[in-house]
């Protein structure tokens, strides 16, 4: 109130000219703001529209399963160039399972295990090794994601091939798929080796900002350290715990290159009717399915179909971030502001 | 496990102590640990292995890639251009790939910063209407989630539009390529934009509103308090956030492999600005195609690259704390 008060004040005081170009520049800084929307619109709008013929021909059968999703791609790329015998047939239920399954599993495992650490680095490392593995966390947290995905290739593919796959269970699934190390079981591993730092950072800053006030107050009642932990700081951090979920999420969403690298880069959907097997089978997300075939978006069908694909990330990552939204909003009321 | 807990710690008062007992009274240490329950146990023991966990993984992932690009780095790979060749000793350096990294970082923040520090102080110093700033600020956290392939073959669908040509080159037939530096230096810089924008809004929201009063009382306007005032004092949060977008954008590797063309060698078209116009690489798409999983297949080429790759995000890290450290007015 006394800062509007004051403003109009100055405001009046100067001639007409300095008046008017504030205004401009109010203007025209409100106009660069609002162009970020503009984008957002022209994106969904322009990969929705594009994608459109792809979801139109397949009706919602498109999000079902049946045949090989790998030879439909194909069948989509070597389509006649007449636009009326294009090809759109697709059923892409593996890549969808395979994306779901993939971040659910890898978000699902680094919650936890971000939590946990990060309590442990606020809460109970020894003072010589936080001041080592804070910094430590925020660098891997920055690490290009093609790095991991070199390092899963060269080292944690080879390991999984030669030590947990058995000739035996090689040919159990041989007459379906070829096990050659590269599976979901790296593909989750990585990808939460990945994120983890992501949530920790993040988890990390929030608990330090927990006022002391509040656990001393805790431990004033008699609880012990773990206790204050568990039932006041990580209360209070709600809001930050979903941040980093929805951040990771996203990361984990939109993950493609070390995907195609380490989880196999093969159309299938893991079945977990086959035991163990399950998790050596190979999939491919949507993200890594449009990077491996970048090269053919020039042919009409089948860049519809890629379209198609980002337009559920795009979807999906919208529907996150809001979701994420949400969860904060109804947390902030209890606790420590959102951010 | 909660409630067992609850009725076990309250319950029935525990007798007197006896002053005729002759048996050792508990020490205080001894109490507070009666209070650890089987529960808290399992967590602090949970919270631990995680710890150490951690620890070991970031160890060795870090001694790992040291190892690695002690081993298979020299200097001249720094120096030359790579060559297709099958041979792992013949096929040059990433000489390119390094200044296609550079270059398209400096193209990504150049972008970013005027866009973000723009969009950042209308929000915290205008931010009217009230409803249109909630929308920019959702869509900023849209655009931070959005995956960056998305954005690559967003901004290959608007490049290849046909008045869009300058940007890349146009071939015979009129059909825009839309493939080139700046087409991937534009998309980098929306990744970049919400870390600057985050960090710069940080920043001002620290300097205290009798800062801005002062500079009104003294006869200044909203636009030059701005730029006077508080912008020269927001600097340092504007560099944290450029640092940490020029780090995502160096370690982005979906838009290059679409929208760069990640072609071995950097191929500027001709006429002015033909480099930037022209496809290139950068250390990730080098990282990618000479991993196994790529056309190179040159291991030895992917870690010494990625070690040159992890250098400069460690520098670009280090910078962040400094710069953090450093420069940070104080209000009293």
């Amino acid at each position: 109130m006394e800062a509007a008060s004051l403003n109009e004040v100055a405001l009046q005081e100067p001639s007409l000219e300095v008046d008017r170009t504030d205004r401009r520049v109010e203007l025209l800084l409100g106009a660069l703001a609002s162009t970020i929307l503009l984008l957002i619109a022209g994106m969904i709008i322009f990969v929705l529209v594009k994608a459109l013929p792809s979801f139109t021909h397949n009706g919602l059968a498109w999000f079902g399963a049946g045949g090989s999703v790998d030879e439909q791609l194909m069948d989509i790329f070597n389509s006649p160039a007449e636009p009326d015998q294009y090809v759109y047939h697709l059923r892409a239920w593996p890549l969808l399972y395979a994306t779901a399954l993939i971040t659910g599993v890898a978000v699902f495992i680094s919650v936890v295990f971000s939590v946990l650490a990060g309590i442990f680095i606020v809460e109970f490392a020894p003072v010589r090794l936080r001041k080592v593995i804070e910094p430590v966390v925020k660098l891997l947290a920055a690490v290009p994601s093609v790095i991991y995905g070199l390092i899963g290739i060269l080292v944690v593919v080879p390991f999984v091939a030669h030590h947990l796959i058995s000739e035996g269970r090689k040919e159990s699934v041989a007459y379906v798929i070829q096990l050659d190390g590269t599976s979901i079981l790296v593909g989750i591993f990585i990808l939460t080796v990945m994120i983890c730092p992501i949530m920790i950072a993040i988890i990390v800053d929030a608990l330090r900002s927990v006022p002391d006030k509040w656990v001393e107050g805790a431990a004033a009642l008699g609880v012990n350290r773990w206790r204050a932990m568990r039932t006041v700081s990580l209360r209070a951090i709600r809001p930050a715990i979903v941040a980093a979920l929805v951040l990771a999420t996203a990361r984990a969403l939109g993950e493609a290159i070390m995907l195609s690298m380490v989880a196999g880069s093969v159309g299938f959907a893991p079945n977990p009717l086959d035991g163990l097997t399950f998790f050596l089978e190979p999939a491919r997300p949507l993200a890594s399915t449009i990077v491996d075939n970048s090269e053919g978006l020039s042919v009409a069908p089948f860049g519809q179909t890629m379209y198609a694909f980002a337009a559920i990330l795009l979807v999906s990552s919208a529907f996150l971030s809001f979701a994420g939204w949400a969860a904060r909003k109804s947390f902030s009321r209890y606790t420590l502001g959102a951010r | 496990m909660s409630i067992e807990v609850r009725t076990a710690a309250p319950g029935p008062r525990p007798p007197q102590p006896d002053p005729t007992d002759p048996r050792p009274r508990p020490q205080p240490g001894q109490a507070r640990h009666s209070g650890w329950s089987i529960s808290d146990r399992v967590g602090l023991a949970a919270a631990w292995a995680c710890g150490i966990a951690l620890c070991v993984a970031a160890a060795s992932i870090v001694g790992f890639m040291a190892w690695k690009g002690v081993q298979y780095l020299q200097l001249e790979m720094l120096t030359s251009s790579p060559e297709a060749s099958m041979d792992q000793s013949k096929s040059g350096g990433f000489l390119d790939p390094l200044v296609g990294t550079l270059l398209l970082t400096v193209i990504g923040i150049a972008i970013a910063i005027p866009v973000g520090v723009g969009i950042a102080v209308w929000l915290t110093e205008y931010g009217r209407p009230a409803g249109l700033a909630r929308l920019v600020e959702s869509g900023v956290e849209v655009v931070a989630g959005t995956p960056s392939i998305v954005l690559a073959i967003f901004g290959l669908l608007v490049f290849q539009q046909t008045f869009m040509g300058i940007f890349s080159f146009t071939a015979e037939g009129g059909s825009v390529f839309g493939r080139s530096f700046l087409t991937a230096g534009s998309m980098m810089a929306l990744i970049a934009l919400p870390l600057v924008i985050g960090s710069t809004r940080e920043a001002l929201n620290s300097i205290p509103r009798h800062v801005r009063e002062a500079s009104y009382a003294l006869g200044k306007d909203k636009a030059s308090t701005i730029r006077r005032v508080l912008l020269p004092s927001a600097r340092s949060g504007i560099a944290t956030g450029a640092t940490l977008g020029m780090g995502r954008i160096c370690g982005d590797t979906a838009i290059v492999v679409v929208l760069l063309g990640a072609s071995m060698q950097t191929t500027p078209e001709s006429g002015p600005l033909g480099l930037l116009r022209g496809t290139g690489s950068t250390l990730t798409s080098y990282v990618y195609n000479n991993s196994p999983s790529g056309e190179g297949n040159a291991p030895e080429k992917a870690y010494a690259a990625a070690f040159v790759l992890l250098m400069i995000v460690l520098l670009l890290n280090f910078a962040v704390g400094l710069i953090g450290k450093r420069n940070k007015p104080q209000w009293n």
